[in-house]
């Protein structure tokens, strides 16, 4: 399972990409290998203002839907409009052209508090 | 929780294990999507050891299921099946089945693996009166059965068998010759593809698996099996099907004969008259999302249903489900909505043949 090295981590399974003050948020591999093939996503529309842990998409599965939680405080910059039509890519590349949206942070040290990619290894145990 | 004899081939192909119906059983190899592509266009291969399967035999083996299914056995010739439904005193469905009649007072039953106990505890409780002579031989545990699936499935199987298994008609059962042990070979499935059910000896179970993979077939999980079967909108007990459920608002009069001496005859003879008040509907999203079993069924705003099962279709590239609708309603094209997460999502009523709409 990848767990790259420059991310941080949620217990909801996003991951976080800290660039100056934006991050970029999706889910993991883990999640997604959970998920099995996404055949459904909500995200969304630029300009939204998300509170941590407020649901900002939903993600579905064959087999199950999920909720998409912010883990950092701030407004929506860019969503991935391009995920809609070619959902296989979440599966196929979840820390790549799989991004889901990139936030405006209010707070960049908010990052800081996610799990590091050992304490998300451990939490997943994998 | 039981395993088949497959099981160390299910984890040698990568299969993800998941509990059903107390079987530890594969619900995907390479992905559900993959798969049910691979059935509709290709082949494909399924373990469903965990279904239940049992000989019945005795002097009036004909005339004892006769009085369990409102089917009328007397047309069923040797060598043929008939898919039918046990029903209760009230009209209900016990179970949904498929009895071979293999001799004249031979019959192989085949039944849901989640109803095992309930529909052996159902045949022995009707043996004192109608077929004391009968005797229930249950050989789920000592048998495999693959099912076989897909456009190519009967053509492929006949290379490997050495045998033109498209001679034997749909729903019939044949003996097949395979590394020199006879295997029974029923032409039906679950996917509304055509294709062969396989039942062969445990010990034989992972080679024949074996040679089905090296011959190209796709290995599939219960989540295609699932996804396959609502595209061919066909019931699965405990959804469209339950001790509540009559067979002819489930769509399945054809099943029913003009018989009268069946448990439950007479409440289903009346429904059959009197036509049902509610009937198993289609229902297709016309904009995303995905419905799932639960969702409720809105018809100008009413909530008039709920989603007995709902898939995404990869065929159709469109959320599908079925729902039990008020007859007044229940019409093909019929406008309706689907609530989902607080949404009413517009979708359309439909027939169950949804692969005949595409």
């Amino acid at each position: 399972m990848n767990i790259p090295n420059d991310l941080r981590y949620t217990k909801s399974d996003e991951w976080v990409r800290l660039n100056g003050e934006i991050a970029e948020i999706g889910i993991t591999d883990y999640a997604q290998s959970e998920l099995g093939d996404i055949v459904f996503l909500e995200l969304p529309e630029a300009g939204r203002y998300l509170q941590l842990d407020e649901s900002f998409g939903v993600i579905e599965s064959v087999k199950a839907a999920s909720d998409l939680y912010a883990p950092v405080e701030g407004e929506v910059a860019e969503v991935n409009t391009a995920l809609m039509s070619a959902l296989e890519v979440i599966n196929q590349d979840p820390y790549g052209a799989g991004w889901m949206v990139r936030i405006r942070l209010k707070d960049p040290t908010q990052v800081q508090t996610l799990m590091t990619p050992e304490e998300y290894r451990n939490y997943r145990q994998i | 929780m039981k395993r088949t004899a497959l099981y160390d081939a299910h984890r040698r192909h990568g299969g993800r294990m998941v509990e059903f119906a107390g079987w530890e059983m594969p619900v995907q190899y390479a992905g559900i999507i993959e798969e049910t592509r691979a059935v509709r266009q290709r082949w494909g291969i399924f373990d469903v050891s965990h279904m239940a399967r049992a000989y019945f035999q005795g002097a009036h083996t004909s005339e004892y299921l006769s009085k369990l299914v409102p089917s009328d056995l007397t047309k069923v010739a040797d060598g043929i099946g008939q898919y039918t439904v046990l029903t209760n005193e009230q009209g209900g469905v016990v179970d949904d089945i498929i009895l071979y009649r293999l001799e004249p007072q031979r019959w192989l039953v085949v039944f849901n693996a989640a109803n095992r106990e309930k529909d052996l505890a159902w045949f022995h409780r009707w043996r004192p009166e109608f077929g004391t002579d009968v005797t229930i031989d249950d050989q789920t545990e000592q048998t495999v059965m693959v099912a076989v699936q897909g456009p190519e499935a009967v053509a492929r199987l006949s290379t490997l068998m050495g045998a033109n298994l498209s001679a034997v008609p749909r729903f019939g059962i044949a003996q097949v010759d395979f590394q020199g042990t006879a295997l029974w070979a029923g032409r039906t499935g679950y996917t509304g593809e055509d294709g062969f059910e396989l039942i062969a000896p445990a010990e034989l179970g992972e080679i024949l698996w074996e040679a089905l993979v090296e011959a190209g077939a796709t290995p599939c999980g219960l989540g295609a099996r699932d996804v396959l079967r609502v595209e061919a909108g066909l019931h699965l007990y405990g959804h469209e099907l339950t001790d509540e459920t009559n067979p002819i608002e489930a769509g399945l009069n054809w099943l029913v004969s003009e018989r009268t001496d069946y448990i439950g005859a007479e409440i289903i003879q009346q429904v059959k008259q009197s036509g049902p008040q509610r009937k198993l509907m289609g229902v297709v999203l016309q904009e995303r999302g995905v419905p799932r079993e639960g969702y409720p069924v809105m018809i100008e705003g009413d909530a008039v249903g709920m989603l007995t099962s709902g898939v995404y279709s990869p065929t159709l590239e469109k959320g599908i489900g079925m729902a039990y609708i008020p007859a007044s309603s229940a019409k093909a094209g019929m406008p309706c909505a689907v609530e989902i997460r607080g949404r009413a999502v517009p979708a359309t009523l439909s027939t169950r043949r949804f692969l005949k709409q595409a």
